[in-house]
């Protein structure tokens, strides 16, 4: 007879610390990376379904996992709302053409710098923090978000103005990457890598400061958490993963303007993150893909009842948008946790189904 | 030695003096309770020593250097730690982590190598763990380790943060009310933990308690305020004997 453990038992702190911690969500865990890293070849019968390119949507959900990532630093763990990480991104994605076409530096050089720009401008527009919160600090934001939509338009000398900057592919060693499949490479290296760092820094000293000045500024204050510090760098590390986002997006869309980066992605990625899940790494993935996927699977029945009928095409396409608008609003009702907490609560029912107790 | 020193204390709210001139010494290694009637300003003493307040007039030394502008991280830095009245817990986090937030100033982790993990930051993570479990096992509180601290009862949260304010290592442990809303059995567990950590870790107490038996009991000297004012300042059975003592807590008897 074999004997089993009745549960997992630690033997060092070291094991109780690990990530991955059984051999089964290890397993599962390299299965996942197999398909992630195998998906550019087997997503043609997936195009056909969704009638949509899904190499491109998975880089678009790869480029804002990274920003959800960013701004679920700043709001889910350390609790401050920013409503300009929208234009936060477009800093990284101006900062990376300008570099890489105005100034010539190549883009692997350009995308870390794009990156601490971004973070410079989003610790000065962070500096209100120090005095505002809740409400306050959001609407201090969006000052942030308008003022550098201003520049954006108006600075035409570094931004091209309206017209905005084209910019060109990188290129590795010699291999472009201009085309989905490379692309999708350079972006869920920069996904995991980014990935790996959030849940790294929130399980770690400046993590725990951030979480501490969430739920109780004060009393992490007196334990000697330096409030003031912490809340400016939540700021910076929030916006260079943003910038970093930005820059991404540039190099792949090629042309950057203003009007990619505008209050609504600022709305968007706070509905990622709520969705998702604040205060959790996996709430910005699963916010980011639910956000992407979302308006493109509620295209799927729209195209099909244009088919039937397609007199009334225009008001199927209104449809969607409100159904869109439904859904966001019956998951804040229903999961105002968010997807993380969600797959928490299904994990742990299955552990011990079909006994509850 | 004198290790925590108030001179002439004053603070005001609007037009209430909270604070009317308050001196007090705490020796090194003693149990130091402040006691008072409700509104006596017995922790507005404690916001004035770890910097959440700052006094009108007066000086707060602390190893005879003076603290007053210093910010309260700063002043945790130093030595000086403390738990609140109404339990100022991170109540998502588990116990684990709020006790290595009290490790957070010994702790050098920092935003590189922190986000890397391997290497530097899980060694440190591992050190400083130890030092968690071994305050976790001196409060027995082994059981809940994992438990976020919302869903703890009133009595072990009172404990969890006692052992986050261990968990700073101080010199100086200031205690508001430690026994407020416990029965008998938590009451006496909690006395035992301080003789502890006042007798085994060398931590000086200074304490808030309404409780007059434990207080009694436990404290080397008692320091007696009302309306903002020290009335008495002594050994317990000279506090218990001074007739202001009484008529503070009682009323004066009209004659």
């Amino acid at each position: 007879m074999s004997l089993q453990q009745s549960g997992i038992f630690h033997e060092t702190y070291k094991e109780d610390m690990a990530i991955f911690q059984t051999p089964f969500i290890k397993f599962w865990m390299a299965a996942f990376m197999v398909l992630l890293i195998l998906f550019p070849w087997i997503n043609k019968p997936l195009n056909a379904l969704v009638n949509t390119n899904t190499l491109y949507l998975m880089n678009l959900i790869g480029i804002y996992i990274i920003g959800a990532h960013g701004l679920n630093i700043l709001t889910g763990f350390t609790g401050q709302i920013s409503l300009g990480h929208g234009a936060f991104m477009g800093v990284g994605a101006y900062a990376s053409a300008i570099l890489t076409v105005k100034v010539g530096i190549p883009f692997w050089f350009a995308l870390p710098l794009a990156g601490l720009i971004t973070a410079l401008v989003g610790m000065v527009f962070g500096i209100p923090s120090l005095r505002l919160k809740g409400l306050y600090l959001a609407i201090a934001t969006m000052a942030a978000q308008f003022i550098i939509g201003y520049a954006m338009r108006n600075w035409s000398t570094l931004t091209g103005g309206s017209t905005g900057i084209v910019v060109s592919s990188p290129s590795f060693f010699g291999i472009s990457l201009g085309d989905d499949r490379s692309y999708y490479y350079l972006v869920y290296t920069l996904v995991i890598a980014t990935t790996l760092y959030t849940k790294n820094l929130t399980r770690t000293r400046p993590g725990r400061a951030f979480v501490a000045i969430r739920d109780r500024y004060l009393a992490a204050e007196v334990i000697g958490v330096n409030v003031w510090l912490y809340r400016i760098l939540s700021f910076g590390i929030s916006s260079f993963l943003v910038g970093i986002a930005g820059s991404l997006w540039a190099h792949y869309v090629l042309v950057v303007n203003d009007e990619a980066f505008g209050i609504w992605l600022s709305v968007q990625y706070l509905a990622m993150i709520i969705i998702g899940g604040m205060g959790s790494v996996l709430g910005g993935i699963y916010g980011a893909v639910f956000m992407t996927l979302l308006p493109i699977l509620l295209r799927i029945p729209e195209h099909a009842l244009t088919q039937i009928y397609p007199g009334v095409f225009a008001i199927f396409q209104s449809m969607t948008e409100g159904v869109f608008g439904l859904i966001i609003i019956l998951f804040l009702i229903f999961e105002p946790d968010g997807l993380a907490a969600r797959w928490h609560t299904i994990k742990n029912y299955w552990k011990l189904w079909p006994f509850s107790y | 030695m004198i290790i925590l020193e108030l001179k002439d204390i004053y603070l005001h709210f609007g037009g209430i003096m909270a604070l009317n001139g308050v001196s007090l010494d705490v020796r090194e290694g003693e149990i130091f309770a402040i006691i008072g009637p409700n509104g006596a300003g017995k922790t507005s003493i404690f916001n004035c020593i770890s910097g959440l307040y700052s006094p009108d007039r007066g000086q707060i030394l602390y190893k005879g250097k003076e603290i007053n502008r210093l910010s309260p991280f700063k002043r945790a830095q130093l030595g000086l730690a403390r738990s609140f009245q109404n339990i100022e817990l991170f109540r998502g986090m588990t116990v684990i982590d709020n006790l290595m937030l009290g490790r957070h100033i010994h702790m050098r982790t920092n935003l590189f190598t922190g986000g890397l993990w391997f290497g530097k930051a899980r060694g440190e993570e591992i050190r400083h763990r130890e030092i968690v479990e071994e305050i976790i096992d001196f409060l027995e509180i082994q059981d809940i380790r994992k438990k976020a601290v919302g869903t703890l009862a009133y009595g072990l949260q009172k404990r969890v943060e006692l052992g986050r304010a261990l968990a700073l290592d101080p010199q100086v442990l200031l205690l508001d009310e430690p026994m407020a809303g416990m029965n008998a059995e938590e009451t006496e567990d909690m006395a035992r933990f301080i003789l502890d950590i006042n007798e085994e870790r060398d931590v000086t107490v200074v304490l808030i308690e309404h409780d007059m038996g434990v207080v009694m009991d436990i404290s080397d000297r008692i320091c007696t305020l009302d309306f903002g004012e020290r009335i008495s300042m002594g050994k317990p059975a000279e506090i218990q004997a001074d007739p202001k003592v009484i008529a503070a807590y009682l009323g004066e008897e009209e004659l």
